[in-house]
């Protein structure tokens, strides 16, 4: 019951956003979420953005897996 | 498909090879074997559909808690939802997963075949929307779920009273999360080594919430994400916990979780909602572990609003799920698994909840 799929904001109107992931549409109420901006990922539950996500965070545990399989080291 | 999802790139197998490795390099030196706990119904299903038990080595046990929260839902709750379903004029809104539930005597699916007026609903939202278009009826939204899911109820409820929705309402029985845990944890015939902390619940709560537990009960906790990628760095993180006879907590999925939670889905949760004792299923009454709307929404609380008649409760006999829920006994161990209990024709809330223990060990086996 707590699966949230991370969606990408394509436009905002007043609390609402219009959300999209791999060609899927939804709206979402931005009520729990502050400072949210066209072009950022949050992390939508039962019609809410419950967090945005941090894609700075997410994109340096990316690399280290890409580091992890070029070189086989364990990341400590 | 081209941009990031974050989610595909935490399934990439690669990746999970190296992780599985690294893992079995680590425990094989240390010659204990660990328990590790998830109370997640999303962890649950994550684990079984990706067979993460048959990878990891032999010495790590994974076991399911009370995650989901159909599943942990007392049966007099459904007992109460029957009611409203049968009270005339009443449209009852609700997630899929409760319609199919036992109660004492009936089930929603029963009632919905009989006549009464029952809607799935993706977002409470849509049920305060159900109700401003059929104006002459109650609408009664069944509120479960932990705290990932209260504080989009404690929304819809905001949003009615602030649209002048005077026919939208909640029957509530939401649970909150690490209460039962520390119960466990204090459980003598539970050895639970380490907890896998649900993702989006700890999204709001944040990572201070599990300190207690880490603290007090000398458990670590690692806040885990619901990819395959993110279960097995979850686990290794735990294992190196137990290892070097640390008790922290950790955040594994940092690209969600902050230390402090979702402080504005908090106010939400806690203006609308008080904390309350609760019952778990197979577990008892846990203090302060559940959500009991305010009395200033009182208006918007079904149980208060809509006086109805429940009948007593009455459990089914010989169903293990109060045990499966605790850890104490996997779904292969109930004598209804299988045999009487299946998720056509489920018997106990294991089996019915897509994200329940037995339905996932039915669909899976063996992960």
């Amino acid at each position: 019951m707590c699966l949230g799929v991370p969606m990408r904001v394509m436009s905002i109107d007043g609390e609402t956003a219009c959300c999209e992931i791999d060609g899927v549409q939804r709206q979402a109420s931005l009520m729990m979420v502050d400072e949210v901006a066209v072009g950022d990922f949050v992390l939508i539950h039962a019609g809410f953005a419950i967090e945005k996500l941090d894609e700075e965070d997410a994109q340096e545990t990316l690399r280290i897996f890409r580091e992890l399989i070029a070189d086989g080291v364990f990341p400590e | 498909m081209s941009g990031p999802t974050y989610t595909r790139e935490f399934r990439d197998p690669a990746v999970a090879q190296k992780l599985l490795a690294g893992l079995h390099a680590l425990v094989a030196a240390a010659g204990r074997a660990m328990t590790f706990m998830e109370v997640c119904g999303t962890h649950t299903m994550a684990i079984y559909q990706h067979g993460i038990r048959s990878l990891l080595p032999a010495s790590i046990r994974l076991i399911s808690g009370p995650g989901c929260p159909v599943c942990v839902t007392p049966i007099d709750y459904v007992d109460h939802a029957v009611a409203l379903a049968r009270r005339p004029g009443t449209i009852l809104a609700t997630f899929g997963d409760m319609v199919r539930v036992p109660g004492s005597s009936s089930s929603l699916q029963r009632e919905q075949a009989a006549g009464a007026a029952i809607r799935i609903v993706y977002s409470p939202l849509d049920a305060v929307a159900l109700a401003v278009k059929n104006p002459a009826a109650e609408v009664v939204f069944l509120g479960v779920g932990f705290e990932t899911t209260a504080p989009t109820i404690a929304g819809a409820i905001l949003q009615a009273q602030a649209g002048g929705v005077g026919n939208f309402s909640v029957l509530a029985a939401h649970k909150t999360m690490p209460a039962p845990m520390a119960a466990l944890t204090s459980d003598p015939e539970l050895q639970v080594d380490g907890y896998l902390c649900p993702a989006h619940v700890s999204a709001i709560i944040g990572a201070e919430a599990y300190r207690p537990l880490a603290e007090q009960h000398h458990v670590p906790c690692v806040i885990t994400g619901f990819e395959p990628i993110d279960v097995l760095q979850g686990v290794t993180m735990l294992a190196r916990q137990v290892l070097a006879g640390e008790a922290r907590v950790e955040i594994q999925y940092s690209r969600i979780v902050k230390p402090e939670g979702n402080r504005k889905a908090r106010e939400i949760l806690d203006q609308v909602f008080t904390p309350a004792d609760a019952r778990w299923r197979g577990i008892g009454v846990i203090p302060d572990s559940g959500l009991a709307i305010r009395d200033e929404f009182a208006s918007f609380d079904a149980a208060r609003r809509l006086p109805v008649v429940v009948e007593e409760p009455k459990e089914q006999s010989g169903c293990l799920c109060g045990e499966i829920l605790k850890g104490k006994v996997t779904p292969l161990q109930c004598p209804l698994f299988r045999t009487v209990c299946t998720p056509e024709d489920p018997v106990g809330a294991c089996m019915v909840s897509s994200e329940g223990t037995c339905a996932a060990e039915y669909k899976y086996g063996g992960g």
